[in-house]
C-alpha cells in the first residue's frame, strides 16, 4: 500500500479561504517592513565591514568570559563573543575599527597574537569599508534583476496577470524572510542572499507549477468561474505540492542538523522559505490571479469539459512546451 | 514518449557513464590514481578554500598613497628641469591637491620652461583601444608664470593598471621563493589582486611577505645637526629624519635622495657573519649599481650610511674603506626567518605602490575537513531519507525516482569533475537541495500519470501521456529557479558561487534525468510487464 500523505479527489475551497490568508499575509508582510525599519537586519561583516574569528580552544567547554576579559585587554571596541558549534567553539566578532583596513589587519594581528597559544584558529574573515558596500550593492541588485528577468520570462510564457501575480507572490515571500531575518536577529550575509535568491528560486518554482495548471484548466474548462477554477487547479496540484515540499525539507533538514554551523543560518533561511514559498503558491499566487481580473466574466465558449481537451488557441500566450 | 530509437538508448547510457567515469577518481586513493590507465580520467573535483583549509586575500592598490609619492617624484623632475644649465628662476615649487604647481620668475623665459616641463607630461601607452597613448599629467602655463601639472584621469587609470600587473609579477615571484602551493593570483577589476592560497591555514606570514612594499634604498647620514635637534628643529633641506626598527626606534638624519634603491640589485642571499654567527643578507648590485656604490664609498670613507627598508632604518654602517666590489652585507639583528624572508622581497623586488587587504577570508584546515565531513553526511542523510519516502510514496515508481536521482547525482559530480568547477561547502549544500528538489520532476510526472489514471486512461496511455504533459511544467518550473543560479553566479564570489554552480548543474542534470533516465527505465519495464492496471 502507498503512502498517500494528501488523499485523492480533495475539494478543499482554498479560494474562500483568501477571507483569511489575504489578512494574515498582509500582517505578517507590514510587520516584516516595520520590523526592518524599527529593529533592523542584524548585517554580518559582508555588508558592515568588521572582522570574525572562529576559534577551538583547547579546553572544553571554552571559557567564554575569560575569553571576553582577554579581548577586553586589547582595546578593540564593540566585541562580541558566542558559543558556536561545539562546546569548545567561539565565535569573536570585531566591529569595523575607525581607520580603515589598516586599522582592520592591526585588529586582525593583536587577535591572532593573543590568542595564540590558548586556541586554534579556525576560520578568520576581514572584509573591509569598501568591499562590504560593494557586496551589499551587489547583493541588492542580484535580487531586483532576477526579479525582473523572472518577470520576463514568466510574462513570455504566460499572460501578464500571471507574471505580476508570481511577482508579487515572490516578493511577498522576500519580504517575510527577511522579517523572519529580523525577527531570530540571524546574521545577514552573502549567504543569505544566496538563500533568498534560492527561495526566489522555490517559490517561483512552485507558483509556476500552480499557474501552469491554471493555465491547462483556463483552456478546458471555459466557463467555470475563476474562483472555482482555481480551487480546482490548486486542489489536482496539492498532492504534488505538499510532496516536493516534504522532500525538499527532508533534504533541508538533513543539512540543518547535519551539515555544520557554518550554513545552519542559511539552511534555517531556505527551511523557512520553502514553508512560506508553498503556503504562498496556494494562498496568494492563486487568488492574486482573480485579484488580477484574469478572467472577465464577459468571456464565453464552449465548456470542453474533458480530460485532454480544448487545448490550443482560448488562452493568449500558447504552450509550445505542453504538447511536445 | 515510451518509444525510445536504440541510438538514442545508447546516447543516454554513453552520458551516464561517462559521468560515473569522471565521478570515479574523487573516491580513489593517490595510489590507486596513480595506477589508473592514462586512457581514464584522473581529475578529481576542486575544493574550495572554505573545504580543504587556505587564505583567500583580496588587494587593492593604495590610491592616495601612490599618488602622493608619485607627484613627490614629479616635483624632484621639474627641480631637475629647471636647475639645468641655463637655469631657470622658480619659486613655490610644491604638491597642491592632485597636481604640482611651480611658478617661473621670469615670464620672459616661459616658453623654454615649457618646452622643457613638457616632457614631464610622460605620454603613456594604454592597452586599451589599441594602444592610444595618453599623458600621465595635463600640463597648464599661465601668462603670468604659473604652471600646474595636474593627473590625467587616463593617465591615473593607466598607471594604476600597470602597477597592478607589475605587483601581480613581484606577489608571484615572492610566493614562488616563499613556497606557497599552488597560490593563485589574479587582477579583480581596476585595481584590485586577489590572491588565493590553499592549505595555507595561517595567512599572517604570507601577508606580510605580499604587504611589505619591500623598497630597500640607500642613504648617506647627515652629520650637519644630531637628528635630534633636526626633530625639534626643522631638518636641513633635502634631509628627512626616519627611525630604526628598534624597540623604542632610534632616529636618524639622512639624505632625502637615495644613492641607491633595491632596483639596482640583482641577487640577494642569506649567509652568517663570520664572527658574530648571527645571519645576515648578502647582495649584489648589477654594474651600474655598483660603479654608482663604489664612487659614494669612495668619497664618504669614515661617514655612516643606512640601509633602509620602506622608510625604516635597518642598520647604518661607517664606510671602513671603499667598497669596489658591488657587493655588500645587511646584518640587523635578524633571526633566520627574517634574513630569509628580507632576501626573498629583496630578490623578488619592490611593490610599485602601496598594496592593502580590503578582504581576508581564511580557513584553517581543521574546519575546511570538519565542514567536508559534515556536508558528506548530511548528503547521505538527506538521500536515504528522500529515496525512502519516494518508496513510500510511489512504489515501484518511487523506485524508478530514485535511480534516476542516483544518476543525477552522478551526474553532477562528473560535470563538476569535468569542469573543475569549485565546490564549496554552500555548493555541497545546493546538492543537498537539488537532491530534495531533483524528485519533483518525477512527481510532477507520477502525479500526472494518477490523473491520467483517475480520468480513465489505459496504464500505457496515461503513463505517456503523464511525461508529455508534464513536460512543459517542468521546464518552466526548472528555467525560473535556473534564472536565479545564473545570477546568483554572476553576483557571487568563492563560496556562494560554488553554490549557483551546483544548482545550475543540478537542474541541467535533473531535467536530464527526468526525461531519459526515468523515462527508459519506466518504457523497459511497461514493455517487459506490459501491465493493463497500474496501481500508483
Amino acid at each position: 500500500m502507498l503512502l498517500k500523505i494528501v488523499p485523492e479527489n480533495t475539494h478543499i475551497a482554498f479560494m474562500r479561504m483568501r477571507t483569511v490568508s489575504y489578512p494574515l499575509s498582509a500582517i505578517m508582510f507590514l510587520a516584516s517592513i516595520a520590523l526592518f525599519f524599527s529593529v533592523g537586519l542584524n548585517f554580518g561583516i559582508d555588508f558592515r565591514g568588521g572582522t570574525v574569528f572562529e576559534m577551538k580552544t583547547m579546553e572544553s567547554p571554552a571559557d567564554i568570559a575569560s575569553i571576553r576579559t582577554q579581548l577586553g585587554t586589547l582595546n578593540l571596541g564593540d566585541v562580541q563573543v558566542q558559543q558556536f558549534g561545539g562546546p569548545d567553539e567561539v565565535l569573536v566578532r570585531v566591529q569595523q575599527p575607525e581607520g580603515g583596513e589598516m586599522a582592520q589587519q592591526a585588529v586582525v594581528s593583536l587577535v591572532r597574537e593573543s590568542f595564540a597559544e590558548s586556541v586554534e584558529f579556525r576560520r578568520v574573515e576581514v572584509v573591509g569599508p569598501r568591499v562590504s558596500g560593494e557586496l551589499a550593492q551587489a547583493g541588492l541588485i542580484a535580487v531586483v534583476a532576477s526579479l525582473l528577468v523572472i518577470l520576463f520570462y514568466i510574462w513570455f510564457r504566460f499572460e501578464w496577470h500571471f507574471a505580476v501575480g508570481a511577482i508579487l507572490t515572490t516578493i511577498n515571500d522576500i519580504v517575510v524572510t527577511v522579517g523572519l531575518f529580523v525577527v531570530l536577529q540571524l546574521d545577514f550575509s552573502l549567504s543569505s542572499i544566496a538563500a533568498i535568491l534560492t527561495i526566489i528560486g522555490y517559490s517561483l518554482n512552485d507558483t509556476v507549477v500552480v499557474y501552469d495548471r491554471v493555465r491547462e484548466n483556463l483552456r478546458k474548462y471555459k466557463k467555470q468561474p475563476l474562483p472555482d477554477l482555481l480551487d480546482r487547479s490548486i486542489n489536482e496540484m496539492l498532492s504534488r505540492t505538499v510532496m516536493t515540499s516534504l522532500t525538499t525539507l527532508l533534504a533541508l533538514a538533513a543539512l540543518y542538523f547535519f551539515g555544520g554551523e557554518v550554513i545552519r543560518s542559511f539552511t534555517l533561511a531556505m527551511i523557512f522559505g520553502v514553508v512560506i514559498g508553498t503556503y504562498s503558491s496556494i494562498f496568494l499566487a492563486a487568488p492574486f490571479l482573480i485579484l488580477l481580473n484574469l478572467r472577465p466574466s464577459s468571456i464565453a465558449g464552449e465548456d470542453g469539459d474533458t480530460p485532454g481537451g480544448g487545448e490550443g488557441k482560448a488562452s493568449a500566450g500558447g504552450s509550445p512546451a505542453a504538447s511536445a | 514518449m515510451l518509444y525510445f530509437a536504440r541510438w538514442k538508448v545508447t546516447l543516454i547510457v554513453l552520458v551516464i557513464l561517462a559521468g560515473a567515469i569522471t565521478t570515479l577518481p574523487n573516491f580513489l586513493s593517490p595510489a590507486a590514481l596513480r595506477a589508473l590507465p592514462d586512457w581514464l580520467p584522473s581529475r578529481q573535483i576542486v575544493l574550495g578554500l572554505d573545504l580543504q583549509g587556505g587564505a583567500y586575500l583580496l588587494y587593492e592598490v593604495d590610491r592616495a598613497d601612490y599618488v602622493q609619492k608619485r607627484l613627490k617624484t614629479l616635483e624632484g623632475d621639474i627641480r631637475q628641469k629647471l636647475r639645468d644649465e641655463p637655469r631657470i628662476g622658480y619659486t613655490g615649487l610644491g604638491v597642491q591637491g592632485n597636481g604640482v604647481q611651480v611658478r617661473i620668475r621670469d615670464t620672459a623665459r616661459l616658453d623654454d620652461a615649457r618646452t622643457r616641463l613638457n616632457e614631464l607630461t610622460n605620454p603613456l601607452v594604454t592597452n586599451l583601444f589599441g594602444g592610444q597613448t595618453v599623458n600621465e599629467f595635463a600640463i597648464d602655463v599661465a601668462d603670468d608664470g604659473l604652471v600646474r601639472f595636474t593627473y590625467t584621469e587616463q593617465g591615473l587609470t593607466q598607471r594604476i593598471s600597470t602597477i597592478v600587473q607589475q605587483s601581480i609579477e613581484v606577489i608571484r615571484l615572492r610566493l614562488d621563493e616563499f613556497g606557497t602551493t599552488e597560490p593563485s593570483i589574479q587582477r579583480q577589476g581596476e585595481d584590485r589582486i586577489l590572491v588565493e592560497a590553499p592549505g595555507e591555514g595561517d595567512p599572517q606570514r604570507l601577508k606580510e611577505l605580499i604587504g611589505q612594499t619591500a623598497q630597500l634604498t640607500f642613504h648617506m647620514v647627515d652629520q650637519s645637526m644630531s637628528p635630534e635637534q633636526a626633530l625639534q628643529s626643522r631638518p636641513p633641506v633635502g634631509t628627512v629624519v626616519m627611525y630604526s626598527m628598534d624597540d623604542p626606534p632610534f632616529p636618524y638624519l639622512l639624505e632625502e635622495t637615495p644613492l641607491l634603491t633595491g632596483e639596482d640589485l640583482v641577487d640577494a642571499q642569506v649567509s652568517f657573519d663570520s664572527r658574530s654567527n648571527e645571519p645576515v643578507v648578502n647582495f649584489r648590485f648589477n654594474t651600474s649599481g655598483a660603479r654608482t656604490f663604489s664612487v659614494a664609498t669612495q668619497r664618504n670613507v669614515g661617514r655612516p650610511f643606512a640601509i633602509v627598508l620602506d622608510n625604516e632604518v635597518i642598520s647604518a654602517p661607517v664606510i671602513r674603506e671603499p667598497i669596489t666590489g658591488g657587493s655588500g652585507q645587511i646584518s640587523g639583528s635578524f633571526t633566520v626567518e627574517s634574513a630569509n624572508d628580507l632576501a626573498v622581497l629583496l630578490r623578488a623586488g619592490a611593490l610599485p605602490a602601496k598594496l592593502s587587504v580590503v578582504e581576508e577570508r581564511s580557513i584553517g584546515p581543521g574546519l575546511g575537513q570538519d565542514s567536508v565531513d559534515a556536508g558528506r553526511i548530511a548528503a547521505l542523510i538527506g538521500g536515504v531519507l528522500v529515496i525512502g519516502f519516494m518508496i513510500l510514496a510511489y512504489g515501484r515508481f518511487g523506485v524508478i525516482a530514485d535511480i534516476a536521482l542516483a544518476t543525477n547525482i552522478v551526474m553532477i559530480f562528473g560535470a563538476l569533475t569535468t569542469l573543475q568547477a569549485t565546490l564549496t561547502l554552500p555548493g555541497i549544500a545546493g546538492i543537498v537541495l537539488t537532491i530534495g528538489m531533483a524528485v519533483d520532476a518525477n512527481v510532477l510526472i507520477f502525479e500526472r500519470i494518477r490523473e491520467e489514471l483517475r480520468a480513465g486512461r489505459s496504464a500505457i496511455s496515461a503513463i505517456d501521456a503523464g511525461y508529455s504533459r508534464a513536460l512543459g511544467t517542468i521546464l518552466d518550473a526548472n528555467i525560473t529557479t535556473l534564472i536565479a543560479a545564473l545570477i546568483l553566479f554572476q553576483l557571487g564570489s568563492g563560496p556562494i558561487r560554488g553554490f549557483a554552480v551546483t544548482l545550475a548543474i543540478g537542474i541541467f542534470t535533473t531535467v536530464f534525468s527526468a526525461f531519459t533516465v526515468s523515462r527508459l527505465l519506466v518504457s523497459l519495464w511497461v514493455r517487459w510487464k506490459r501491465p493493463s492496471k497500474l496501481t500508483l
